[in-house]
């Protein structure tokens, strides 16, 4: 297999007494999705926040392309093409769609023309055309989560970071967006997500890292990944893979 | 260059008031005013657009003055140089105080506290320090020539402030238009999203500061020329810093022509209040202040220029309720 665009090596992160992720390593394969689930404070939110530069690993290290990054700042990060949502959305309130958009496609047009033209463009694409107008603390939940979308994806990134992107929406708004990732997917760029909407994780991901109280239990497959006794204990409780397996036998 | 237009019309407006007869007393009232719109224009570039709040403005304010003052009278430069070394000067103070608050993550009121105290240090400082004349001052020989940067005319010296008011407005409207001012705002709006995006949000601060120094130690630098005299108190007293802050506030922030909006409205309603009450009441200018300042901020908080432009969308716009049932 080709040489992965992400690779995180043993990485680790302590919050004072409270190792919130514990020597973690996983890959993302240019081009795919890779998607990473786990209970509630299992550590995700905070391995994108290590791979995305807002924390630095307090052992460990994250290579990028090649090159090892580990410790970059975010900025430097988003330059070499490493792209992040957030999990709470952070539109920049007071400004309006286009203008939010327009933070990002600066990053690669320094011309305020071609700039503009670029967020008009990625705004299109993110069914956000009608919107651009608008002050972005007017948009519903969906759009929002659209625009902190939008706002990344203005960066022309190599890599995308999504930290539940799908999270809050209602199945006819999901049905939407889902084929907007698959799309970006097809434009070559590699997409990482962090997300608790497992039909959707099972149809769009390639590749599933499961993380629980900021350990690796399972990867693999979706397949293998729901079939992995562990990964259902881990959401589950102790106990419940056997359960349910003796539920099934009756 | 688009949106350039509206602040040549309003300069050109501006130019001719010299030439309607009007008299010595309100072309002196009209250059403090535009000297407070400059000191303005320098705290909004980091203030408005950047939503870094100093309240230590008069930093800069007074290296400019000194700077200018010290040059020509302790060392005989000339005052068109020493004026441009006093803006260079504030713009480096501007540097060290950025490079040390910006860098250890100041925000908020920490940054509104650090930027004062720096500003009582350099007071005290040359409240003492020989070379500033110390408590005395410095006093600018009179020498009513233009290669001495000083005029006879008063004219001369209002199309003087109003030249410097001009290049201000422009660099400010190149600032908003440029990448480098969608950053600033971006940070404003929310520094941690904006560093997502690639935004070096440390150095977008710090070149903010920078210019924001400049031209407000151009006001500073203007002030001597002016008055031809300065003391601590004068140049670093907290009377500038609040200036400073007050009239962009109160013309809007984060607007092109907010400082000078309300630079000339907080002035004339300081005048009139002096006219009213029958002669020089100390301090009831720093009343009238006050007033407008509780007033603006609880009808307009985004001044008067941000007021007018939610009453023009207001009227255009459909109400939010009606919107919402459309989208």
């Amino acid at each position: 297999m080709a040489e992965p665009l992400l690779r995180v090596e043993r990485v680790s992160r302590r919050f004072g007494g409270l190792l919130a992720v514990n020597d973690v390593s996983l890959t993302a394969q240019q081009g795919r999705i890779t998607a990473l689930i786990g209970p509630n404070g299992a550590g995700k939110t905070t391995l994108f926040a290590l791979i995305s530069g807002f924390l630095r690993p307090s052992y460990g290290a994250i290579r990028y392309g090649g090159a090892d990054v580990t410790g970059e700042p975010p900025y430097r990060l988003a330059r070499r093409g490493i792209a992040r949502t957030f999990q709470i959305v952070q539109p920049f309130a007071g400004l309006t769609v286009r203008e939010n958009i327009l933070v990002g496609a600066h990053l690669r047009h320094p011309a305020r023309a071609t700039a503009i033209v670029a967020a008009e463009q990625v705004g299109r694409e993110l069914g956000l055309d009608a919107m651009l107008n608008r002050p972005a603390d007017t948009l519903t939940v969906a759009g929002r989560k659209r625009l902190e979308l939008a706002k990344a994806l203005a960066t022309e990134p190599k890599l995308l970071l999504l930290d539940e992107v799908l999270a809050g929406l209602n199945p006819s708004e999901i049905r939407d967006i889902v084929p907007i990732i698959r799309a970006l997917c097809r434009r070559g760029i590699t997409i990482v997500m962090i997300e608790h909407v497992m039909q959707a994780v099972m149809s769009l991901a390639e590749h599933i890292f499961v993380l629980a109280e900021g350990r690796i239990i399972a990867e693999g497959t979706p397949a293998q990944v729901a079939a992995d006794p562990g990964v259902v204990e881990a959401y589950l409780g102790h106990g419940a893979a056997t359960r349910l397996g003796g539920a099934h036998a009756d | 260059m688009k949106g350039l237009a509206p602040i040549f019309a309003v300069i050109v407006v501006m130019a001719t008031v010299p030439l309607l007869g009007v008299s010595n007393v309100t072309l002196n009232f009209l250059v403090v005013a535009l000297m407070t719109a400059l000191a303005g224009q320098g705290w909004n570039v980091l203030g408005g657009y950047g939503g870094q709040y100093s309240f230590g403005h008069a930093a800069f304010f007074g290296t400019g003055a000194y700077v200018t003052a010290v040059l020509q009278v302790r060392y005989g430069v000339n005052a068109w140089i020493a004026f441009g070394l006093g803006i260079a000067g504030g713009a480096i103070v501007a540097a060290v105080v950025g490079g040390l608050t910006f860098r250890s993550g100041l925000r908020g009121a920490y940054f509104a506290l650090v930027t004062l105290a720096f500003a009582e240090v350099l007071r005290i400082s040359a409240s003492v320090a020989p070379i500033t004349g110390a408590g005395v001052g410095t006093l600018v020989k009179l020498d009513l020539h233009a290669a001495a940067l000083q005029f006879q005319n008063r004219a001369a010296f209002y199309w003087t402030i109003l030249t410097l008011v001009a290049i201000a407005l422009i660099v400010t409207r190149l600032v908003e238009r440029s990448r480098f001012g969608v950053w600033l705002i971006a940070v404003r709006e929310n520094e941690a999203a904006a560093t997502a995006l690639g935004v070096n949000a440390t150095a977008v601060k710090l070149t903010a500061m920078v210019i924001s120094g400049a031209i407000t130690a151009a006001a500073g630098c203007f002030y001597v020329q002016y008055f031809l005299f300065i003391d601590s108190g004068l140049a670093y007293g907290t009377w500038i810093s609040i200036e400073a802050l007050l009239t962009p506030i109160i013309g809007g922030v984060g607007t092109v022509f907010g400082p000078l909006v309300g630079a000339l409205l907080v002035r004339g309603l300081g005048q009139a209040a002096q006219l009213v009450a029958g002669g020089d009441v100390p301090g009831l200018d720093l009343v009238v202040y006050g007033c407008v300042l509780v007033l603006i901020i609880w009808f307009a908080p985004r001044g008067l220029i941000g007021a007018m432009a939610q009453l023009r969308t207001r009227s255009v716009r459909p109400a939010p309720l009606a919107r919402a049932g459309h989208g």
